[in-house]
């Protein structure tokens, strides 16, 4: 079998934060009914952690799960168990009406490092960025300039951000230029 | 610029996160119904100076529809609420009715 390879390779840049594309995580676009009790269960089971509430986002590690809309979870797992927890979750669901499918190689994700995460975010994204108004447990559907883009925080320093594969260059360049030494604002600090 | 919040997910966004869908509360002609119901239907659409009612999708974000209620001269948004109503909740209304007396949008005042 082919090796899989995340979008940007693990590309890495040092400006006033650290910017990076981070390596393979499993992902699991889950869309149901969050409400009833067989799919809180099968979901807690599968990603280990309690069903987020409205724009929450538990996460440990690289498993956890965040609530994307009224009726859809992202669900992040290792990626090599992906398809072992499709299956769980399948099983656990049988008869129930929903849908889950592995979107790990269909998307990129991004970590931000440093004091001034919150201000690269707010550079590119029309989300109040400051520490009452978003924070870590919180995850935030946006754009990020042209493009789609979620994140969360996983401590007040660092921003975790997924985006679709096909637009990753795109993405990263635009946290890049976003992270420019010099180009800090102090917004936040 | 317009401020939303979506009703579905809470967010309040600015409008670019948001894709504007035309007028809401509108009643579908299709087959079956005769050429000036549909003639109607797909062009005499309202386009007031004032109070107008509007559908709305978090385009970026939580994807959903809504629909929303704002003010086309002020740029006032009065109040936004779900897309599964025939009409605006009493609220927003009585909210409009405070801000522009005598109000009128098609069959809705």
């Amino acid at each position: 079998m082919s090796d899989a390879v995340s979008p940007l390779n693990g590309a890495k840049y040092e400006g006033f934060v650290t910017v990076k594309a981070m390596g393979l995580q499993g992902m699991i676009t889950f869309r149901g009914d969050l409400s009833a009790a067989k799919v809180k269960k099968a979901v807690k089971t599968v990603a280990g952690t309690d069903m987020p509430g409205q724009r929450e986002c538990h996460m440990s590690g690289d498993t956890g799960v965040a609530w994307m809309s009224p009726d859809e979870l992202l669900i992040f797992v290792p990626y090599a168990d992906v398809d072992a927890k499709l299956d769980e979750l399948h099983k656990a669901l049988e008869g129930q009406h929903f849908l889950a499918v592995n979107v790990s190689d269909a998307r990129a994700m991004f970590h931000l490092e440093g004091n001034g995460a919150r201000e690269v975010i707010a550079k590119l994204s029309p989300v109040d960025m400051s520490p009452n108004a978003f924070g870590p447990g919180e995850i935030r559907r946006t754009r990020l300039a042209q493009i789609p883009a979620a994140f969360w925080m996983p401590d007040t320093t660092s921003v975790q951000i997924v985006c679709f594969r096909s637009v990753a260059e795109y993405g990263f360049n635009l946290l890049k230029t976003a992270a420019e030494p010099g180009s800090e604002v102090g917004m936040f600090a | 610029m317009l401020i939303l919040t979506c009703p579905c997910c809470g967010v309040a966004g600015e409008e670019t996160e948001f894709a504007a869908g035309g007028e809401a509360h509108l009643k579908r002609f299709g087959p079956g119904s005769d050429d000036d119901q549909f003639h109607d239907y797909l062009f005499m659409k309202e386009n007031p100076k004032g109070v107008h009612l509007e559908r709305w999708r978090h385009a970026n974000g939580c994807g959903k529809w809504f629909l929303a209620a704002r003010n086309t001269v002020t740029m006032e948004v009065y109040g936004t609420y779900a897309a599964q109503t025939y009409e605006p909740p009493k609220e927003i209304k009585d909210k409009i009715s405070a801000k522009v007396p005598g109000w009128s949008w098609r069959e809705f005042s």
